[in-house]
C-alpha cells in the first residue's frame, strides 16, 4: 500500500550540481573515487588538502561543496578544516612566505628576519601585502636546522638567510610573480 | 553472562562492583558524586573537562573516573588535599575564561558553573589574564548563542550530533580560541540548525538559552488596547510544579490555569483542544491518504521535526500530514472564531503560547502561520498581516513570569479554562509524550475507520520513553504498521526504512528526547536528575497519562467543543474552510542537511 | 614456503644488480651530491647541473654523476664527494659554481684535490691510505695493550709515517655481528676498502706486512660480506663528525641513492623481509625486536617488542600499522632526513611489522610540510609495488600487505598516538582518553600499532645483523643507537647517531665540535618541547630513556639544542610555551587554559612586571598541567618551565627582583648604550636607527636616547668598533 517515496519536493540533483561546480571536475571525481572506498569520511583532509592547492584557501563554498559531495555534515568539514594550520580559510597571497621560528632558527635570530620582512611588505604575520603577492606566516620547525634561520618560499628553502638579504629574496619573487601574471 | 567481579578501595572503603564499572560509578555505589562537567551517560565520553579527576595508586597523573573502568586492587583517593587543589584550579581556569556577569546571567541561581565554583571552593582568582571574546548570535527566533560563557563541555556537540542526527555544532580552532558554533561560525539562523533547543538543555551555563519573549507578553499585557489570549501546551501542566517544588510528576493544570488569569491574561486556553482538533483532521486526511496516498503518514506538530524534515529529507515532505500543529490551530481559531464570536477585533488580540518548545518560537514566525485580516468593514485602515502566535513563552519563562510577580503558585486554587477553547479530550493531553499523538490518533481512527467505536482506549504498546517503537495495530480489516520515533537519530532509522520502501501506514515524529515533555524550553532537570534523563521523562509523562486517566471525556471526537467549531464555523473535517484555516504546507529548506 | 621466498628474493636481486651493472662504468670517477632538503635549499640543485654541464663539456665517459640522500652534516652543504678509483674518497663542504669548476678542473681532470675546500679541512695534505679502527667498546683483543697504540708503534718501528698512512679510531663496522666479537678488533683499510678482523699482534703483523707494504689481501683475516657501519665508513670514515657516529637507522644516509630501488638491493636491501617471511614466524620476529631492546624512538622509548606482541595477541584480527611521519618537534629533522635519503628502509621496516602483528593495511601519516619526503616515499611505494614488495602475496609468502599515504596538515598534537588515528580518521587532530590503547582499539576501533619513522628504520638492521649485536650496542635497558638533531650554538650543526649511553659531552664535544664561537655551554635542550634543559654541569650525563628523565628532560625524538651564555633561560621556557600553546589542540581545561596563564605569567616575568609569588603561581599551574592533562602533550609542556625553574632559578629570580635579564637577551630589561671611550663617531649606528635616537656628531662619541630607544639591536649589529654595549 505504499507508493513509494515522491521525489517532487528533493532538491539533490539541483544541490549535487551545484557543488560539483564550485569545485570542478578534477575534484569532484576524486570525492566520488573517495566516496566509494572504505571510511570514506576518512579521506576529508586528503580531499581538503586538494582542493586548497586549487584554490588557494578554503571557502565556506567550497567546504559546503565538500561537505555534500563526500556526505560528511558541513559543521564537520567547517571544524576540520579550521583545526589544521596548514588550512588557509581566507585567501592568500601569490607567494607565502614561510618563515621558521623553530628552535634552532630562532635561536639563530629568525624574529629578526621576520621583522625586516613585515618591515619592507608592511604587514603583520598571517596578512597578505596590498599587491596580493606575499604573504608572511610563521611555521613550526621545518626540519632544516642545520641551516637556520630557514625561509619557505613557494617550497623553496632559504637558508642562513638575513636581514640584508631579504629585498633581494622579494625581488626575486615579485619578477616571478609578474612573470607569471596574465598579460 | 555474568561479570566478575572486582575488589577495589575508595577513600580506605573495601568496593565490589562487576567488571566494566568506572569509578566514577563505583563511588556512586558508595554515596559520592564525583563532581563532573563535560560527563553525560547518554552522550559519548570526552573525558576533556578534567573535574571529575581521582588520585589512582601508582599512576603519575590523575585519572577521570567517568572513563577509567576499575581494575582489580585499584586504590583510589578522591578527595585528598592536592585533588581539592587541582579541582579548584581547574574550575578557576574555566572562571577566568568567563565573563563575570553572574549577577545579570539567565542563569544564575541555577548554573552548572556555578555550583562548581561554589562546591570546589573558589574564593580567589590567582590566574586571571585575557579573556575570550566573540559576538552573542541572536540571530535565531528560538536559541541565544553567546560564546564567551562556553565551557567548552561539548555536550551541545554530542547531543546535537549523536542524539538529534543534525549535527549542526562543531568546534571550530583550537587551543584557547576554540569556539563552538555552526559550519563557518555563521549564524545559528543560516545554518542546519533545527531550534530543538536540546543544547540549551544540555548547556551547563548560559552559551545556549532560549530568546526571550516575556518583555512582550509583560508589555501587552498592561496593554489595555489589546486582548491577550494565552494557551498552553500538554507538556506545561506536567512539569511546572518543578519550578515551585513540588515533586517530579506532579500534574498542575488548575493551578497554571489560575496563575495565568493573575498574570493578567483576558482569556486562557488549552493547546490540548487544539490537539483534538488535529485529530479530528489528521484522521480525516489519514482516510484519504489509505486510498489515495501517498503512505506513510507522518505527523507533523513538532516544528523542529519540520525543520528537520524540510532540511534533511525534504523528498519526504509529501508524507507529511498537513494539518497545522494544535498550537497553530487553536492561534488561528482565536483569531477567527473567537474574535468572530466574542465581536473582538483580531487584530487587537495577542495570542501568547506557552510552550515546552523552543522551536514554537520559529514556528510563530513561518510566513506560512500569519493571517490575512481584511481591512475594517468601516474602510478605516489597511489589510494587515498578523502572525497566529503573537508570543511564545518556554515552561521556563512562565515559570519565571510568575516568580517575577510574587504569585505563590502552590497556595493557589484550582482554574478551569475558558470556553470556547478550553475543552479537551484526554486524548489531547496526552499529545505531550512520544507515543502520545499516535495513542490518540489510534483511538479515533478506530472509530474513524471502522465506524465503530474503539474496543479499547490505551493503546500502551506506543508508551515509553524510549526513542523508536514499531508496532501493528489492527483496525478494522486493516493492520496499520505504526512507528513512533523521538530524537531525531531514530527518526532517521524510521525514514531511511521509508525510504527503502517499508509499509509502514502512519509514523509520529517528536523531535525531542521523550517527546515534548523532553523540549528545548522545560525546566532545567532538579537534583538527582539529569537532562534526557529517562527516569524524569517517565514522570513527567505519567502526569499526563494520570491526566488522560482521570478525564471522562478522553476521545476527541466526543468533545463537545470541537464539534460546536465544525458546526458553527467549519463544517466538516477536511471541509474548504477547514483547509483554509487548519491546514499548510511546507517547503524544502537550506542548507541542505547532510544525513 | 622458505624456499620459494628465498628463490623470489633472489631473482629481484639478480635483476637489481644486472641494472646497476649495466649502468655502472668500471673503474669511473664518481661524483656525489646530496640531494635532500636541506641540500636543495643550500643549492645542491644548481651544484649539480654544474657538474653535468661539466661533464658534458669534457667528453669523458667515464665520470659518474650520483646522487644520494643527507649525511646530515648540515651546516656544510652542499657537500660533494669525489671517488676516484683506488684513492680515498674526497669530500667538499660549501660546494658552489664556481667550486665546482674548480674541483672539475683541479681535481677530476687534474688529478690534485683542491685542499682549500675539503669537508672540516683545510687539509695540509692527504694520506695515500688510512687505517680506521673500531673504537667502540666491544670490540677488543687478547692482549693487554692499547690496541691503537699498538698499532700506532708498529707502524712507526716499520717506518711508515703519518703522513703516508694515517690512523683514525671511528666507530662500530658492525663487523661484530657477524662473529663472536669478544676477543678481535676490527679495521678498514682505504681506499682499498678491506675490512680485517685481528685478534693479536700476529695478526696486526700480518696485515701490516702483506697488505700495507705489500699491497695483497690477507684473505684469512679478511671479513667478507657488507657489515653495517662498513660501506658509510668507506666513504666518509676520515671526517671526525661522521666517524665517531655509529650508523644504524642512517646507515644509507649519503651512501645509496634514495629514488633506486636497485641500489636498495645492492646494500642488503630486502634481505631482512626475506628472512622474516621465508621463516614464516611471525612470533620469531616479535621475540627478535624484543630481545634486541629495541625501545621507541618518537620520544615514548616504549619497547616495541611488547607494543607489536599486544596488537598481535588481540582478539580482533584486522589490524593496522602507522609510521608516525609528523615529526612535529622544532628542531627535529631525523625524520625527514631518513625519509627523503633512506625511504625504503623505512617501508621495509614496515613491511616487517606489519607481518608480526598482522597487518594487511599500513599508512604513514606525514606532516604536509615535507614535500620531498612525500615525494620520496610515493616514489619508493610505487617502486615497491611494482617489485612485488608491497600488495598481495609479497615474495611468494602469502603475506598481503599494503601501505598508503596520509597528509598532516600543521598540527603537533597529532603527533600524539590518538590524535594521529583521530587525524586519519578524518576527525579534528583531538586525542581521546586512553585506555583503551590504540593496540586494543585504535584506528576504526581495531588494534594498531603506531611506531616512528626511526623505530622503523632499525627493524631490518637487527633482522640482519640479529638481536643480540643491537642488544649489546647501548645500555642494559635499551639496544640501539639514537638520532639526534644537533643544532643551535653549536659549531658543527648536523645528525648524529650514537649508541645509547654515550654521553651529552661527546656528542656535543666530540662530535659536535663544541659550542660555537667559543662560546660557554649553559645547558642543554633535549626533547623539544616537551622536554627539559640540562644543565652543563651535567654534561657527563649518559643518553639514555630513563637517565634523561632522571635529569629533568626526556629523550624526545631526538631534538637536541645546545644552549650558551648569550641565551636567556626564561626565554628560552617562554619560546616553548609559546609553541605547546599554540599548538594545544583545546579539547582540555587545564591544557587549553593554564597554558595560556601560564605565559602571562612568563610574559610578565620577561617584561620586568613579575614577583617572586608569580614564580610559585606558575610552578603551581605546571603541577597542574603535568598531573591532570588529558594527553602527552599538556603532561609535558610544563616540562622546559619546571626544569628551568628547577636548574636556573637564579635567572629568574633575577628577572623578578632585580629586573635584570642576565643573558641580556630579554627586550625588555635591557638597554644599549654607548662606550664613549670606544666611540669612534664613525656615525654608523646613527644612520642604522630605525626610529631614530643616536645623537652625535661626526668624529665624537655618540649618545643613545634611551626613553626613544626600541632595543631593535641595529645599532649593536653594526657597530665595527665594539663601542655599542648591551647591558
Amino acid at each position: 500500500m505504499n507508493p513509494g517515496t515522491c521525489a517532487t519536493t528533493d532538491h539533490w540533483e539541483h544541490v549535487q550540481a551545484i557543488s560539483r561546480e564550485a569545485l570542478g571536475e578534477p575534484l569532484w571525481r576524486f570525492i566520488e573515487e573517495c566516496r566509494a572506498a572504505e571510511h570514506p569520511e576518512s579521506h576529508l583532509i586528503s580531499v581538503l588538502h586538494k582542493v586548497q592547492s586549487q584554490y588557494g584557501h578554503l571557502s565556506p563554498t567550497h567546504l559546503d561543496a565538500v561537505a555534500q559531495l563526500l556526505g560528511v555534515p558541513a559543521a564537520k568539514v567547517a571544524g576540520v578544516a579550521s583545526f589544521y594550520h596548514f588550512f588557509r580559510l581566507a585567501p592568500r597571497g601569490k607567494f607565502i612566505i614561510n618563515v621558521c621560528m623553530g628552535t634552532a632558527c630562532y635561536v639563530k635570530g629568525a624574529d629578526r628576519v621576520a621583522m625586516r620582512l613585515m618591515d619592507e611588505l608592511g604587514i603583520a604575520w598571517g596578512e597578505t601585502s596590498k599587491d596580493g603577492v606575499f604573504t608572511v606566516e610563521q611555521a613550526r620547525c621545518l626540519g632544516t636546522c642545520g641551516l637556520a634561520p630557514v625561509l619557505m618560499i613557494d617550497n623553496e628553502m632559504h637558508g642562513q638567510v638575513t636581514p640584508d638579504q631579504v629585498p633581494a629574496i622579494l625581488e626575486k619573487y615579485l619578477k616571478k610573480a609578474r612573470a607569471q601574471a596574465p598579460a | 553472562m555474568r561479570k566478575k567481579k572486582i575488589n577495589l578501595t575508595i577513600d580506605g572503603n573495601a568496593v565490589t562492583v562487576p567488571e566494566g564499572t568506572t569509578i566514577m560509578e563505583a563511588c556512586e555505589g558508595l554515596g559520592i558524586n564525583i563532581p563532573r562537567l563535560c560527563y553525560h551517560p547518554d552522550l559519548s565520553l570526552m573525558g576533556s573537562c578534567r573535574v571529575c579527576i581521582v588520585e589512582v595508586k601508582g599512576m603519575g597523573f590523575y585519572m577521570t573516573s567517568c572513563s577509567q573502568k576499575v581494575w582489580e586492587g585499584m586504590e583510589v583517593q578522591t578527595n585528598s588535599p592536592d585533588i581539592r587543589q587541582a579541582r579548584r584550579d581547574i574550575v578557576e581556569l574555566l572562571l577566568d575564561n568567563h565573563p563575570k556577569d553572574c549577577q545579570t546571567c539567565e542563569r544564575d541561581g541555577h548554573c552548572e558553573l556555578q555550583n562548581l565554583a561554589y562546591a570546589m571552593g573558589v574564593r580567589a582568582r590567582h590566574f586571571e589574564g585575557k579573556r575570550k571574546r566573540f559576538p552573542i548570535d541572536l540571530s535565531s527566533h528560538s536559541v541565544v548563542r553567546d560564546s564567551e560563557k562556553c565551557v567548552l563541555c561539548g555536550r551541545c556537540v554530542r547531543v546535537c550530533a549523536e542524539i538529534q542526527g543534525v549535527h549542526n555544532l562543531s568546534q571550530h580552532g583550537r587551543g584557547f580560541n576554540t569556539v563552538v558554533a555552526p559550519a563557518h561560525m555563521a549564524n545559528m539562523d543560516e545554518s542546519v540548525c533545527i531550534q530543538c533547543g536540546q543544547c540549551i538543555n544540555v548547556c551547563p551555563t548560559a552559551a545556549f538559552v532560549e530568546k526571550r519573549s516575556a518583555g512582550g507578553v509583560w508589555d501587552a499585557i498592561a496593554d489595555p488596547e489589546m486582548h491577550v489570549v494565552v494557551q498552553t501546551a500538554p507538556s506545561i501542566r506536567a512539569a511546572i510544579g518543578e519550578g515551585f517544588g513540588l515533586p517530579l510528576g506532579t500534574p498542575a493544570v488548575g493551578k497554571m490555569v489560575t496563575a495565568l488569569r493573575r498574570l493578567g491574561f483576558d482569556a486562557v486556553f488549552d493547546t490540548d483542544f487544539g490537539a483534538d482538533m488535529t485529530i479530528v483532521e489528521e484522521a480525516h486526511e489519514f482516510l484519504t491518504r489509505l486510498k489515495e496516498g501517498p503512505l506513510p503518514m507522518i505527523t507533523s506538530c513538532s516544528p523542529g521535526w519540520i525543520s528537520f524534515l524540510e532540511k534533511f529529507y525534504p523528498e519526504l515532505i509529501p508524507h507529511a500530514s498537513t494539518c497545522r500543529s494544535p498550537m497553530s490551530m487553536v492561534s488561528v481559531l482565536t483569531k477567527t472564531y473567537y474574535a468572530q464570536k466574542k465581536g473582538i477585533d483580531p487584530r487587537k488580540i495577542y495570542m501568547v503560547a506557552v510552550m515546552p518548545c523552543v522551536a514554537k518560537k520559529y514556528e510563530a514566525r513561518r510566513p506560512e502561520h500569519y493571517l490575512d485580516l481584511p481591512s475594517p468593514a468601516s474602510g478605516e485602515g489597511q489589510g494587515v498581516r498578523v502572525p497566529l502566535t503573537d508570543a511564545v513563552l518556554t515552561t521556563r519563562e512562565l515559570i519565571w513570569m510568575i516568580k517575577c510577580y510574587g504569585i505563590d503558585f502552590l497556595k493557589l486554587p484550582d482554574g478551569d479554562f475558558d470556553a470556547p477553547l478550553g475543552l479537551a479530550s484526554g486524548a489531547g493531553d496526552i499529545f505531550g509524550t512520544t507515543g502520545g499523538v499516535m495513542e490518540a490518533t489510534l483511538r479515533a481512527a478506530s472509530e474513524l475507520v471502522t465506524g465503530k467505536p474503539a474496543d479499547r482506549l490505551e493503546f500502551t504498546e506506543v508508551r515509553a520513553v524510549e526513542g523508536l517503537r514499531e508496532t501493528y495495530v489492527a483496525i478494522g480489516e486493516h493492520n496499520i504498521r505504526v512507528g513512533v520515533a523521538n530524537g531525531l537519530t531514530n527518526a532517521k532509522i524510521l525514514l531511511d526504512k521509508v525510504k527503502a520502501g517499508e509499509p509502514f501506514h502512519v509514523i509520529e515524529v517528536m523531535a525531542c528526547p521523550g517527546g515534548c515533555i523532553g523540549g528545548g524550553g522545560q525546566p532545567y532537570p532538579q537534583e538527582g536528575y539529569h537532562v534526557l534523563d529517562p527516569e524524569l521523562l517517565r514522570k513527567r509523562a505519567s502526569a499526563l497519562y494520570s491526566i488522560d486517566a482521570g478525564k471522562k471525556l478522553r476521545k476527541s471526537y466526543e468533545n463537545p467543543a470541537v464539534e460546536e467549531v465544525y458546526e458553527a464555523f467549519l463544517g466538516s473535517p477536511g471541509s474548504p474552510k477547514a483547509h483554509e484555516l487548519l491546514h499548510t504546507h511546507y517547503t524544502p529548506k537550506f542548507p541542505r542537511g547532510i544525513r | 614456503m622458505s624456499n620459494k621466498v628465498s628463490q623470489q628474493f633472489n631473482a629481484l636481486l639478480a635483476k637489481a644488480e644486472q641494472s646497476l651493472r649495466a649502468r655502472a662504468t668500471p673503474r669511473a670517477i664518481r661524483v656525489q651530491v646530496g640531494s635532500a632538503t636541506c641540500e636543495q635549499a643550500a643549492g645542491a640543485d644548481e651544484v649539480l647541473a654544474e657538474f653535468r654541464n661539466h661533464v658534458a663539456a669534457s667528453g669523458r665517459t667515464d665520470i659518474q654523476l650520483h646522487r644520494t640522500g643527507c649525511t646530515g652534516r648540515c651546516s656544510r652543504e652542499p657537500i660533494v664527494g669525489v671517488m676516484v678509483p683506488g684513492q680515498i674518497p674526497i669530500k667538499y663542504e660549501r660546494v658552489d659554481r664556481k667550486a665546482v669548476h674548480e674541483i672539475f678542473t683541479q681535481h677530476i681532470l687534474g688529478g690534485q684535490p683542491v685542499l682549500g675546500r675539503i669537508l672540516d679541512g683545510p687539509a695540509e695534505n692527504l694520506v695515500a691510505q688510512e687505517i680506521l679502527v673500531c673504537g667502540s667498546l666491544r670490540c677488543g683483543w687478547r692482549e693487554g695493550k692499547s690496541f691503537v697504540a699498538v698499532l700506532k708503534e708498529k707502524l712507526a718501528s716499520a717506518g711508515i709515517g703519518p703522513d703516508q698512512v694515517r690512523v683514525t679510531v671511528g666507530s662500530c663496522f658492525g663487523a661484530c655481528s657477524m662473529e663472536d666479537a669478544v676477543h678481535r678488533s676490527h679495521l678498514l683499510i682505504r681506499p682499498a676498502k678491506v675490512l680485517y678482523r685481528v685478534a693479536d699482534e700476529a695478526d696486526l703483523d700480518e696485515i701490516l706486512r702483506d697488505h700495507i707494504l705489500g699491497g695483497q689481501v690477507v684473505e684469512r683475516l679478511q671479513v667478507p660480506g657488507k657489515t653495517i657501519g662498513r660501506k658509510f665508513l668507506e666513504l666518509y670514515g676520515d671526517v671526525a663528525f661522521f666517524n665517531r657516529q655509529t650508523r644504524i637507522a642512517l646507515r644509507h644516509n649519503g651512501v645509496l641513492d634514495p629514488e633506486s630501488i636497485e641500489e636498495y638491493f645492492h646494500y642488503r636491501g630486502f634481505e631482512a623481509l626475506a628472512k622474516v617471511l621465508g621463516k614464516g614466524n611471525p612470533k620469531w620476529v616479535i621475540d627478535e625486536i624484543t630481545r634486541s631492546k629495541l625501545r621507541g624512538r618518537g620520544g615514548g622509548g616504549f619497547p616495541t617488542g611488547e607494543k607489536w606482541a599486544m596488537a598481535a595477541k588481540a582478539a580482533e584480527k584486522t589490524r593496522y600499522l602507522i609510521c608516525n611521519a609528523d615529526e612535529g618537534d622544532p628542531g627535529a629533522f631525523m625524520d625527514r632526513s631518513m625519509l627523503e635519503s633512506d625511504p625504503l628502509n623505512v617501508i621495509e621496516g614496515m613491511i616487517i611489522g606489519a607481518y608480526a602483528i598482522g597487518a594487511a593495511r599500513g599508512f604513514v601519516y606525514i606532516r604536509a610540510e615535507y614535500p620531498m619526503a612525500i615525494r620520496r616515499l610515493e616514489n619508493a611505494i610505487a617502486q615497491c609495488r611494482q617489485w612485488g614488495l608491497l600488495g598481495k602475496d609479497i615474495l611468494g609468502s602469502g603475506f598481503d600487505f599494503d601501505l598508503e599515504i596520509r597528509l598532516g596538515a600543521g598540527a603537533f598534537v597529532c603527533g600524539e598516538e590518538t590524535a594521529l588515528i583521530h587525524s586519519i580518521e578524518g576527525e579534528r587532530g583531538q586525542p581521546r582518553i586512553r585506555p583503551p590503547y590504540p593496540t586494543e582499539s585504535g584506528l576504526w576501533g581495531k588494534p594498531t600499532v603506531i611506531n616512528n619513522v626511526e623505530t622503523f628504520a632499525n627493524v631490518p638492521a637487527v633482522i640482519n645483523y640479529g638481536s643480540d649485536w643491537f642488544s649489546r650496542i647501548g645500555t642494559a635497558t635499551s639496544g640501539g643507537t639514537k638520532v639526534f638533531a644537533l643544532a643551535g650554538k653549536i659549531r658543527h650543526t648536523g645528525l648524529v647517531e650514537v649508541p645509547m649511553g654515550t654521553t651529552l659531552r661527546q656528542v656535543v664535544y666530540d662530535i659536535g665540535g663544541g659550542v660555537a664561537e667559543g662560546k660557554q655551554l649553559k645547558a642543554v635542550q633535549t626533547g623539544g618541547p616537551a622536554g627539559g634543559c640540562i644543565p652543563a654541569k651535567w654534561i657527563d650525563t649518559p643518553i639514555d630513556f630513563d637517565t634523561l628523565t632522571k635529569a629533568g628532560s626526556i629523550m624526545g625524538s631526538g631534538g637536541m639544542i645546545i644552549l650558551d651564555e648569550d641565551d636567556c633561560m626564561v626565554d628560552i621556557a617562554k619560546f616553548y610555551l609559546t609553541f605547546s600553546q599554540d599548538e594545544s589542540c583545546g579539547k582540555c581545561t587545564p591544557c587549553r587554559e593554564g597554558s595560556v596563564r601560564m605565559l602571562e605569567i612568563l610574559e610578565r616575568i620577561t617584561t620586568g612586571q613579575g614577583s617572586l609569588e608569580d614564580l610559585d603561581w606558575l610552578k603551581r599551574l605546571a603541577l597542574l598541567m603535568k598531573k591532570t592533562s588529558l594527553c602527552g602533550l599538556g603532561r609535558a609542556a610544563p616540562n622546559p618551565v619546571l626544569s628551568t625553574l628547577e636548574h636556573f632559578r637564579d635567572e629568574y629570580v633575577a628577572h623578578v627582583v632585580d629586573k635584570r635579564c642576565p643573558a641580556h637577551k630579554c627586550t625588555a630589561l635591557i638597554h644599549y648604550e654607548i662606550d664613549p671611550a670606544k666611540c669612534v663617531g664613525c656615525t654608523l649606528c646613527a644612520r642604522n636607527c630605525p626610529v631614530p635616537c643616536i645623537a652625535g656628531q661626526r668624529r665624537q662619541p655618540h649618545e643613545i636616547d634611551q626613553l626613544k630607544c626600541v632595543k631593535c639591536g641595529k645599532c649593536f649589529e653594526v657597530c665595527r668598533f665594539d663601542a655599542v654595549q648591551r647591558l
